[in-house]
């Protein structure tokens, strides 16, 4: 099961890491999405993967290695919440840029057709 | 020069703990003395722009109270006490905020506050009705507020802070005519020089403070010897000194003071000669006891003011502004004061004191002066006055024996603290150069005063009538008169008779400083005929002869002769300048405005971080593995392939890849069903549907893109670079996905180390009263977290829609998409707001959605309440609740669904703040600390057994706050597509009403996007 959950996390990191290098705002979005998944999986899964141990407890005095790990699961939860408030923040913000700029790409102004995509960074 | 043995006085202090009443009102006298000019000034603040009187009789009636309330004290410091008032700052420091008098710190608040209430006065005559005088006067009064707080202060840190004030006070005085671009320039260069001064200083009083061990004045001033001593004696030294330089202006900061002259001359008169500058010299006077005596203190106070001495007398010659030549004074009596401290003699002290005091006097009628002339006439140009006399008399009298007084002339109180000064550098010890120069310089700095006061008076008043004034020159008011006359009769009075009206006061100033080693000195005009009067006759011969050889540079000429070059303002704006080019250079070298480049530098620097632990290699994991389940492998063999898929496809097909995202998001909360976390899986499957509504509501306003288009316009070379770049971002972005994928791999095979985990899960019960944990921490152990969370949830849903209310889309965009032109689509009256459901292809949606609204609403509730014991809770209910509303919206349209409901999304998150902060705060109630749980268990009549606690409250709280963030931001972006059709409508078709109808109901249909057509 690790094996493939650890692949699940890369290949939505690797997903979500090109469309961030992407010119087109909605590119980046739906990459920060995929990043954001595989980065709460992460996190979840840093409290070891554990089957059918749900944090809910059923005894007086219960015994934590017969749960799993509550800590990452709280983390998770509201990051999840934020995710999609920054996601509706983010937006917003490339529609009100597409609208003041007229280009739906990422700097606001769309380079000449040569320099389309154009993405070296300065030496 | 040897340090002679310096006093350490020991402080003799009414202990404040003595329940006497008269001390317990003279600590309260002391309080308001400080407080009443910030009271004041708050209460100037709020008053209309045009209540000029009010002002001046509120800021009068401060200032007069401010001096009863010191007069009142005198009996006390007459007898050498200290007066204090002490509380508690902060403890744990030792710090308390101390408010101290003693003699030399009520000399001092009598020259602030009297000099306050004449400049008031004079001020009322001098601004004009239509300058917002209320302003000048909260300002003036908290400048004031602030000075006495320097001067009454008992501990090094509120000094500082008060010190501070002072120069934000002053910058906003001076930039109070902010119009003028001079004014300005002159703030923002006093404020720099002395704010950069203030920081040095309170770098100095760290030291000064961990020295001595405490912060306390007394303590410190009681430690001179130890202070002395120290290693670190040198650099407090050095920090202390710049800031009272700075402040004082003296060499090399003076030259910010004839700058700061663009202020109104109440302004200059106040601050910039009778107090403020003075505050750097107080401060050496303060700390005289425990920094002088030494080599050090010799040559850093006694150059900068033997320097300033002379070239501020020397420039003041050549100025052509009347309050030039003043600033130039000022500055050169600065340091006269200055060198006097540093010469290590408390003699020196004493004549230190002493023209402080007769240097407020003569300076400040002087520049009142100035103003009146400024004021009648309309210039202050010396090129251009003259032959004042014959239209104003009484103010040339006053000129006069001011300028006289600064020129040193008998029986005014100038001659006698210069005379102090001659001797003081006439006995001297040291070596020949000290020994010689000292006493020669002094005599120049006298031929340099006689010769610029003398050009002040004859230049300006006396000489032709003066022709093309702005202005018809005449006398000014009686009242603007008063305040001048006063301090020109105090230079007469105190010139004549000095032991027996400045005598008592410079004594006590005197002896609360220099204590047991208090030198006997003696106050007299006639001293027998001795080497610092013959001193003095000779600067006034020659300084005579000076002014008459001038020639040319008496009317005042643009330059200063010699030292022109060595301009404090040039080099200033240079190394401002020079800094701002430095900045710039730097942001060009280390930035780029490109996100392209600063994300791809973003995670580049990650993955070289996350390798960083990883260079030794890793031992295999200590911990089997789950066994593999074929189901898991292959919902994730999906769910990588469509986030695969997603990447692929964002460019061009935007639905798609939007659907494709979705189902690696659906993998994502099945995986977490899987392994243990149904409230994670329950909150991502509901995120997952909002943030999908979401993002559909935003494709609307993206401009088409088609690959075949993109693709033709491009050469070649382009492609081959485009690809390039493809392949670098491929690159990176497989060996992101590869070390991620391999460091979750190290984890997950790895045993946990001991975290807080079993805490959680022992106290769940116990001390959250719930079994579901994750609950029980959100919403009671973490509570503050999430009160901080759904605090960020509510303001981005604020700034969402306020974003959204100024928001333009673009032109292209307006037009309805061609769905909705579709009169089949349209289905007639689908968005006739008072038809029971909408009519056409969504009446059967709509019934559905109308049942399930209910059903929802039940369901969210019953996660709510279950939530703390079972998976569910405020974010889940919450989060399903909105959606329910959002069907509504979207089957019906905005129009339809909003003329049913009243759905106030800002007033939810409101009320769901509210609710959350006032269960943690009903925690204060029975005294425990913010966001306790208070819990309720009993049993009722009916109902049974019953367990309440302010927990539901807070997640009540949250529930509130989450339904009211979701729905405002959907609703939001929703109403865009009906404000924008309806703008389009009316700019295109200005009689299409009724097409607005149909387009209200666009709602739905704008999730069809350009990226629809494509997919």
């Amino acid at each position: 099961m690790e094996i493939v959950y650890a692949l699940a996390i890369g290949v939505l990191t690797g997903s979500g890491v090109w469309l961030l290098l992407r010119p087109r705002t909605f590119q980046v979005i739906i990459g920060l999405s995929l990043l954001s998944y595989a980065i709460n999986l992460f996190i979840f899964g840093m409290g070891r993967l554990t089957i059918g141990v749900a944090p809910i407890i059923t005894t007086l005095e219960p015994d934590p290695s017969l749960f799993d790990d509550p800590v990452p699961q709280a983390l998770v939860l509201t990051a999840i919440v934020i995710g999609f408030a920054t996601t509706a923040l983010f937006l917003v913000v490339l529609l009100a840029s597409r609208g003041l700029t007229g280009t739906d790409h990422v700097d606001g102004k769309d380079e000449d057709e040569d320099e389309d995509e154009g993405e070296e960074p300065r030496a | 020069m040897l340090p002679r043995r310096i006093a350490t006085w020991r402080c003799v202090c009414s202990s404040c703990g003595v329940a006497d009443s008269s001390l317990l009102t003279n600590a309260m006298s002391l309080v308001w003395i400080v407080a009443l000019p910030f009271a004041g000034s708050v209460l100037a603040a709020f008053l209309p722009s045009h209540a000029r009187n009010v002002a001046v009789w509120l800021a009068g009636t401060v200032a007069g109270t401010c001096v009863a309330l010191t007069v009142q004290l005198y009996p006390q410091i007459a007898q050498g006490e200290v007066v204090r008032a002490v509380w508690p700052w902060i403890p744990a420091l030792g710090l308390n905020l101390t408010i101290r008098m003693d003699g030399f710190a009520w000399l001092f608040a009598m020259l602030v506050s009297v000099m306050g209430a004449l400049v008031i006065l004079y001020a009322r005559y001098y601004m004009a009705p239509q300058d917002p005088v209320p302003r000048f006067f909260a300002f003036f009064l908290a400048f004031m507020g602030a000075m006495l707080g320097i001067v009454l202060s008992g501990n090094l840190i509120q000094l500082v802070v008060f010190w501070e004030l002072t120069s934000l006070t002053s910058f906003m005085l001076i930039a109070y005519w902010y119009q003028r671009a001079d004014a300005r320039r002159g703030a923002r260069m006093a404020l720099t020089i002395t704010a950069a001064g203030g920081l040095c200083l309170l770098a100095g009083m760290v030291i000064l403070g961990q020295i001595v061990g405490s912060y306390d004045l007394d303590i410190v001033l009681a430690s001179g010897d130890l202070i002395r001593a120290d290693v670190w004696y040198l650099p407090a030294l050095v920090l202390i000194s710049l800031g009272a330089l700075t402040k004082s202006a003296q060499f090399p900061f003076h030259f910010w003071l004839p700058h700061a002259m663009a202020a109104p001359t109440p302004v200059s008169v106040y601050l910039h000669s009778a107090t403020m500058v003075k505050a750097g010299v107080f401060l050496l006077v303060r700390f005289w006891p425990v920094l002088a005596g030494t080599e050090a203190w010799f040559w850093i106070i006694g150059t900068a003011g033997l320097v300033t001495l002379v070239l501020g007398a020397y420039a003041a010659m050549f100025q052509r502004d009347m309050k030039g030549v003043l600033a130039y004074s000022t500055i050169s009596h600065l340091g006269l004061i200055t060198l006097l401290l540093g010469l290590n003699s408390s003699l020196a002290l004493i004549a230190a004191i002493f023209h402080i005091m007769n240097h407020a006097t003569f300076k400040a009628s002087l520049f009142m002066a100035a103003g009146m002339v400024d004021h009648e006439t309309g210039t202050r140009d010396l090129t251009r006055l003259s032959g004042l006399y014959r239209t104003m008399p009484i103010t040339t009298a006053l000129a006069m024996v001011a300028a006289a007084s600064m020129a040193g002339v008998p029986l005014l109180n100038g001659f006698l603290s210069k005379e102090m000064f001659f001797a003081e550098t006439v006995f001297v010890s040291g070596n020949l150069i000290t020994r010689i120069g000292l006493p020669i310089l002094a005599v120049v700095w006298g031929i340099f005063s006689v010769a610029y006061s003398l050009r002040f008076i004859l230049q300006v008043f006396f000489g032709p009538q003066a022709k093309g004034l702005p202005r018809k020159p005449h006398e000014p008011p009686l009242w603007m008169l008063l305040p001048s006359a006063l301090l020109v009769m105090a230079c007469l009075v105190v010139g004549i008779f000095p032991a027996q009206t400045m005598g008592p006061f410079l004594n006590i100033a005197a002896q609360s400083v220099l204590g047991a080693y208090m030198p006997s000195y003696s106050l007299a005009v006639w001293h027998g005929l001795n080497l610092p009067l013959v001193m003095s006759l000779a600067a006034m011969v020659v300084g005579t002869a000076l002014y008459l050889a001038l020639g040319k540079y008496r009317r005042g000429g643009a330059v200063v002769p010699l030292i022109s070059h060595f301009d404090g303002k040039r080099i200033f704006e240079f190394m401002v300048g020079r800094l701002e080019a430095l900045a710039d250079w730097l942001m060009r070298w280390c930035t780029t405005e490109r996100l392209q480049t600063q994300l791809l530098l973003l995670i580049f620097a990650v993955f070289l971080v996350a390798l960083v632990p990883l260079r030794g290699g890793l031992p295999p994991g200590n911990m089997a593995g789950l066994p593999l389940h074929p189901a898991f492998a292959l919902m994730w063999l999906v769910g990588g392939a469509c986030a695969i898929g997603a990447a692929n496809q964002a460019k061009y097909h935007r639905l798609a890849a939007l659907s494709l995202m979705g189902a690696a998001g659906l993998a994502t909360a099945m995986t977490f069903v899987w392994f243990s976390a149904p409230d994670l899986a329950l909150t991502q499957l509901i995120v997952e549907v909002v943030t999908l509504v979401l993002i559909l509501l935003g494709l609307r306003w993206l401009p088409p893109r088609y690959a075949w288009i993109d693709d033709g316009l491009r050469s070649f070379r382009t492609r081959v670079r485009a690809r390039t770049r493809r392949l670098r971002d491929l690159v990176l972005a497989s060996i992101a996905g590869a070390g991620l994928a391999a460091l979750s791999y190290a984890v997950l095979t790895r045993r946990a180390g001991e975290g807080i985990s079993s805490f959680f899960i022992e106290n769940s019960v116990p001390l959250g009263g719930g079994s579901n944990v994750i609950n029980v921490i959100l919403v009671d152990f973490r509570g503050f977290d999430t009160l901080g969370e759904i605090t960020v949830l509510g303001i981005v849903a604020l700034t969402v829609f306020a974003l959204l209310r100024r928001f333009r889309p673009a032109p292209e965009s307006m037009e309805l998409p061609p769905q909705q032109r579709d009169p089949n689509v349209q289905a007639g009256g689908a968005a006739n707001p008072d038809a029971p459901l909408p009519a056409g292809a969504m009446m059967l949606p709509a019934v559905l959605v109308q049942l399930l609204l209910p059903v929802a609403g039940m369901v969210s509730v019953f996660f709510l309440l279950r939530g703390h014991n079972e998976p569910g809770g405020g974010f889940v209910g919450g989060l399903v609740m909105a959606t329910a509303i959002i069907l509504q919206y979207l089957v019906g349209g905005t129009a339809w669904a909003e003329s049913r409901t009243r759905i106030y999304p800002q007033y939810w998150i409101g009320f769901g703040l509210l609710c959350a902060a006032g269960a943690g705060l009903s925690a204060w109630v029975v005294s425990r600390p913010f966001l306790s749980a208070l819990a309720w268990h009993g049993t009722l009549p009916v109902i049974g057994e019953l367990h309440l606690s302010t927990v539901l409250l807070f997640d009540l709280g949250v529930y509130f706050l989450v339904i009211g963030a979701t729905v405002l931001i959907l609703v939001a972006l929703a109403h865009q597509s009906v404000r924008a059709h309806r703008k389009a409508a009316v700019q295109t078709r200005p009689g299409a009403a009724v097409e607005r109808e149909a387009v209200l109901e666009g709602r739905g249909a704008a999730v069809e996007g350009p990226g629809g057509k494509e997919s």
